[in-house]
């Protein structure tokens, strides 16, 4: 009877392992608003799986990964600054998406879940699909790592030296679309970017490397949605958002418990 | 010189929309010599070098690299993220992996006692030396540096420059550099390009300080980067004559 509850915790953790490591990327570089952006087309994505009659998580995946391509269009076209154009796609992608849902042929899915995440009706298939996705993911970062950190250190220095190629940047940012897409349905558009960032910033309190602290935010994201999903069932509240506010007090926690070793 | 140069610019052209920050630009950087690059702000240095790195195409001109062409860069800024954890070590892994070896960068620039030191809390002169050492491990033939001394102090300025200098011999690589700092400048370089969008004028320092393109650009205002340099009332009262002037500055530096 509890499987659910473990197909959740093997769900939650599939995402967990990637986000760890690949949000202190985006701190590191400030993405922040790049995943916002992403999470906010995401919901584009589900109206076009509805009216495609495709999976969501295909149609998600795709519209993700035209965002970035997008976006790296248009840096190297337009004389906008980088945050401007993340709002300009942001927000138009938001408004489409809720658009077309309204539009959309058949059943629509509950805008709670879209927002907030439904890690609790995920199916076998779909965890499958998650940690396949995922190990993926996995192994495109552990072989980007130390470029990635090449250009995160000094991007100039990097390409000169040869540390890193011109497609890292790109790289980097269909990995972030693509962990998008597979953590929807775990904590949903409005809060995939805290997945990304808490852990990260929890894990920089314990960290002398930029190795350790991936695997450290590695770490914290995973417990966090262990965590987040058992206040979910014995307090009888959304799981996603239990999620990312175990996080948040992980994050806590590791501040304070620095403070006293100190 | 019978061997071909390092690196050799045509006509080099460079505008972005409808300004135009360089134009035919002729370079040639020959190995084992110093060429330093003056120019006021806005001249196009920054964005010279970037042609010269290949990090940006001209719109116009050519450039050939030699083949056996191994650069070491030292950018003009380097600004780390509080949230990176990186240690001074660990800087330097990004181009070698070897630990050795990286330590060894850090004691020739005079820095190995720093190697587990986070990069943040570096000091100006400090950050400059690692950089260095991180140029140093791509056994470069040739050392392109930006405004090596920017953000270090007086005396640190002159050891920089002195260490430059030694490892120049050491290495034997040529140096392309860029400098405001025209009187610590002078007396080291073999060759002075002044540029401000175009070349205005190049040659010995001799040749160019005496150049009136160069008096034009900075008769005046060689004086006021002395004044800004350097504490010493008698320099601090030479009047801005421009013409023979930025030499015996440089003379007069090394009794500092």
């Amino acid at each position: 009877m509890y499987d659910f509850l473990l197909l959740a915790l093997l769900a939650g953790l599939a995402v967990a392992v990637v986000a760890g490591p690949l949000g202190c990327l985006v701190v590191w570089q400030r993405m922040a608003y790049f995943g916002d952006t992403l999470a906010h087309s995401a919901l584009l994505g589900v109206a076009l799986g509805l009216w495609l009659s495709v999976g969501s998580g295909v149609a998600v995946t795709l519209v993700c990964l035209a965002v970035a391509a997008m976006l790296t269009v248009l840096e190297r076209k337009q004389g906008l600054a980088t945050d401007t154009l993340l709002g300009i796609l942001a927000h138009t992608f938001l408004a489409g998406g809720m658009v077309a849902l309204a539009l959309a042929p058949g059943g629509r899915p509950g805008i709670e879940a879209l927002l907030f995440g439904d890690i609790l009706t995920v199916t076998g298939t779909e965890v499958l699909v998650m940690w396949s996705a995922s190990l993926a993911l996995l192994a495109v970062l552990a072989g980007c790592w130390r470029p990635f950190v090449a250009l995160t250190v000094h991007q100039d220095l990097a390409m000169v030296e040869g540390a890193a190629g011109k497609h890292q940047k790109l790289i980097l940012r269909l990995l972030l679309a693509s962990l998008v897409a597979i953590s929807m349905k775990i904590v949903g558009v409005l809060l995939v970017t805290a997945l990304l960032i808490i852990p990260a910033a929890a894990a920089r309190r314990f960290s002398r490397s930029p190795e350790q602290m991936a695997v450290w935010a590695g770490v914290v994201a995973a417990v966090s949605v262990a965590l987040g999903l058992a206040l979910s069932w014995f307090g009888d509240v959304p799981a996603g958002p239990a999620v990312v506010l175990s996080a948040a007090g992980l994050f806590l926690f590791a501040g304070r418990g620095r403070q006293l070793g100190a | 010189m019978t061997s071909a140069a390092l690196v050799d610019m045509h006509g080099v052209g460079k505008h972005y929309g409808d300004h135009v920050v360089l134009q035919n630009i002729d370079l040639e950087i020959e190995p084992r010599r110093i060429v330093t690059l003056i120019g006021p702000n806005g001249a196009g240095k920054t964005t010279l070098v970037k042609v010269l790195l290949g990090l940006t195409s001209p719109d116009t001109g050519s450039i050939h690299r030699s083949k056996d062409l191994r650069v070491g860069y030292m950018p003009q800024k380097l600004h780390i993220e509080p949230t990176l954890p990186l240690s001074v070590g660990r800087f330097l892994q990004i181009v070698e992996r070897d630990k050795t070896a990286c330590l060894q960068a850090l004691e020739r620039t005079g820095i190995g006692h720093l190697f587990k030191r986070p990069v943040q809390g570096l000091s100006g002169g400090e950050t400059q030396r690692m950089l260095l050492a991180r140029a140093l491990l791509r056994r470069p033939n040739l050392l392109v540096l930006d405004e090596p001394v920017q953000g270090v102090d007086v005396t640190g300025q002159e050891a920089l420059y002195r260490l430059i200098a030694s490892l120049r011999q050491e290495f034997g690589c040529a140096i392309f550099m860029v400098s405001h700092n025209l009187h610590l400048v002078m007396a080291a370089t073999d060759e002075v390009v002044c540029l401000n969008g175009h070349v205005c004028c190049s040659g010995t320092p001799n040749q160019v300080s005496t150049d009136p393109a160069f008096v034009a650009l900075f008769g005046e205002k060689t004086a006021f980067y002395v004044h800004d340099h350097d504490h010493h009332h008698d320099i601090e009262h030479v009047p801005a004559t421009g013409q023979s002037a930025p030499s015996r500055r440089a003379g007069d530096g090394h009794h500092v």
